[in-house]
């Protein structure tokens, strides 16, 4: 454990990619004290420059003000990102797992499951979904996590099939323990780390798709998120460029931030396939 | 040639299972829709009116089990039946057949684009490990890895578009045809593709680059490499005759499983620049809930990719002799 933390460490990328997660994370968790009026609420003057009227980022069209907008959005995304990231995780895991120790005609069948949801555009069956759905966080976090999953589902697949080879399964099996406990107690826990990173990158992938379908139109209408004031400020960007600048640089950091402590949980966890 | 022809028939029974999974998963979200399915086929605008409902619903079947039903809609998508828009008033497949032509101008560009300039720009990387250089490149690629599609796009528009007033902000062409010559024509649409390709093309520029650097750091220490050098060979000679060729391949690999990405991000970034394609129509689909469209852009997008997919497999085949034919 302490080795890990040291190797985690020793890359600069993965401590600034701490440092801005933690910045964003406060912000989400401080986001009712620092605006605690709703970021929907008409606060100001319409079309406030940044820094004018007390407003730090400006206002946009209806007076509402962007900071407060940014910093309530940091809640949505990273949300949306883990909730999303962790049900692609559980159906990826769950996919592989079965695919990987039947084998067969099961495997085969998961396997061609997976290319199929993987060749398809992902973006627009997730759109489908929540259009039809109606939008909500549920349906939202539901349709990204039903286009996410088919990486981890491969991912782990190969880690189980190349584990099942091992002795101590054998053994294990020999034993007469039963498949649930040998794919608990002896497979996933030996399969995990890599399947830990994938899943980590899945939460910045997840919150771009989010930024996207609320761009689109197609966001929670009761929560305020940083696609949505993008997709708001993009009919207006000739008077008010801050509407759109500042949500974005917002997604931009967040998602550089969870891929380089990503990158670096890499280097930790499985140091013999860390890149040169 | 028999091996070839029985290949060639494998693949194509594989395609159409797929078509039918890609009808089939349709058809499963119309049903899981909350309320009538029929008002979903209708789309919004077309869920007013009671005599076009009745008419969805003898058409599609839906007050027969649901197995005919799906047999139904199944036999519309092969018949190329995909349903009508009652807000635009047309045959959905008209209306998409239409806005091909935009997208795939669009996405060619962006994927030749991004393939140049990763290749690029990745063995620029990765030949001077280290360097000042690489660690510039790379920044960039993990930046521009993290940005969202829109909104480079609307930063792009900002700064090419208003700022300095250099290229066009959106549309396809500000010229009535008929009135212009072709090559001006030409030119005005080239002018007009510039910030939608660029924008599209960043994020899977950045992907390549980035395969590229490793992959070139990777083959810097085989075999055949340090022998080019043994023979007295310039580092440039090495590098274009030995290196480059060897660590392209995978990242051409890569680059042909990425069309259904390219799609997606077509959708976006067509919204942004009002590009008239199929990502323009699912903007406006889904802005006016016209899920007939929507439910068609589904189906035709994934028949396109897994085209573009059986493609690039034959390529890389013709190409590479060493791919084993399966």
């Amino acid at each position: 454990m302490r080795d890990l933390v040291r190797t985690f460490f020793r890359r600069p990328a993965g401590i600034v990619g701490l440092v801005l997660l933690g910045l964003v994370c406060l912000m989400a968790a401080l986001a009712p004290v620092l605006y605690p009026a709703s970021p929907w609420e008409m606060t100001g003057v319409p079309f406030s420059r940044p820094g004018e009227n007390g407003m730090l980022l400006g206002a946009d069209t209806l007076g509402r003000d962007v900071a407060s907008g940014v910093v309530h959005g940091a809640r949505v995304s990273l949300l949306i990102g883990i909730a999303s990231a962790l049900a692609a995780s559980c159906i990826g895991v769950l996919l592989g797992c079965i695919a990987g120790y039947a084998g067969g005609l099961v495997d085969m069948a998961i396997v061609r499951f997976t290319e199929l949801f993987q060749t398809i555009p992902t973006f627009v069956l997730a759109i489908l979904l929540v259009a039809i759905l109606t939008p909500s966080l549920a349906t939202i976090i539901l349709a990204i996590a039903l286009v996410s999953w088919p990486p981890l589902a491969r991912l782990t697949r190969a880690q189980v099939m190349s584990i099942m080879r091992r002795e101590f399964v054998q053994a294990a099996r020999c034993q007469g323990q039963s498949t649930l406990s040998i794919v608990t107690r002896h497979v996933l826990p030996n399969a995990i780390s890599p399947i830990i990173v994938a899943g980590s990158l899945t939460v910045a992938a997840a919150i771009l798709i989010e930024a996207a379908l609320s761009f689109m139109g197609l966001g929670d209408p009761n929560f305020m998120s940083w696609g949505y004031m993008i997709g708001a400020g993009r009919t207006v960007i000739r008077q008010a460029w801050w509407m759109s600048v500042f949500p974005g640089l917002a997604i931009l950091l967040t998602v550089v931030a969870i891929n380089l402590v990503g990158e670096a949980l890499n280097d930790a966890l499985n140091p013999r396939i860390s890149r040169a | 040639m028999m091996h070839a022809l029985r290949l060639l028939l494998g693949r194509v029974t594989g395609i159409a299972f797929a078509i039918l999974a890609i009808a089939t998963i349709n058809f499963v979200l119309v049903h899981s829709a909350p309320g009538d399915p029929a008002l979903v086929i209708a789309g919004q605008s077309g869920a007013t009116d009671a005599k076009f409902i009745e008419q969805v619903r003898a058409d599609y079947g839906l007050d027969r089990p649901y197995l005919v039903q799906l047999g139904t809609y199944l036999g519309k998508v092969v018949q190329l039946d995909l349903g009508y828009s009652y807000r635009q008033r047309r045959a959905v497949s008209e209306l998409i057949l239409e806005r091909l032509g935009p997208t795939l101008l669009l996405t060619l560009s962006a994927f030749v684009l991004s393939l140049v300039g990763g290749v690029l720009f990745g063995a620029l990387a990765g030949r001077r490990h280290g360097s000042w250089s690489d660690l510039t490149i790379s920044m960039m690629a993990l930046l521009f890895y993290a940005t969202p599609v829109f909104w480079l796009g609307l930063m792009l528009v900002l700064v090419f578009s208003i700022q300095l007033e250099w290229l066009p902000a959106f549309g396809y062409s500000n010229m009535r045809s008929g009135t212009f010559g072709t090559f001006d024509q030409a030119v005005d649409v080239a002018r007009h593709l510039v910030l939608p390709a660029v924008t599209l093309s960043a994020i899977y520029m950045a992907v390549y680059t980035r395969l590229m650097r490793s992959s070139l750091i990777e083959v810097q220490h085989e075999d055949h490499v340090r022998t080019a050098r043994a023979k007295g060979l310039t580092e440039a000679a090495i590098l274009r005759h030995h290196m480059l060729r060897n660590a392209a391949v995978p990242v051409i690999t890569f680059a042909g499983l990425q069309a259904g990405a390219l799609i997606g991000g077509a959708v976006v970034v067509e919204t942004v620049f009002a590009w008239p394609g199929l990502g323009r129509l699912t903007f406006e689909a889904v802005t006016a809930r016209d899920y007939p469209v929507l439910l068609g852009l589904f189906l035709v997008t994934s028949i396109l990719v897994i085209a573009v997919n059986l493609l690039t497999d034959l390529l890389h085949r013709l190409i590479d002799p060493r791919v084993v034919t399966r």
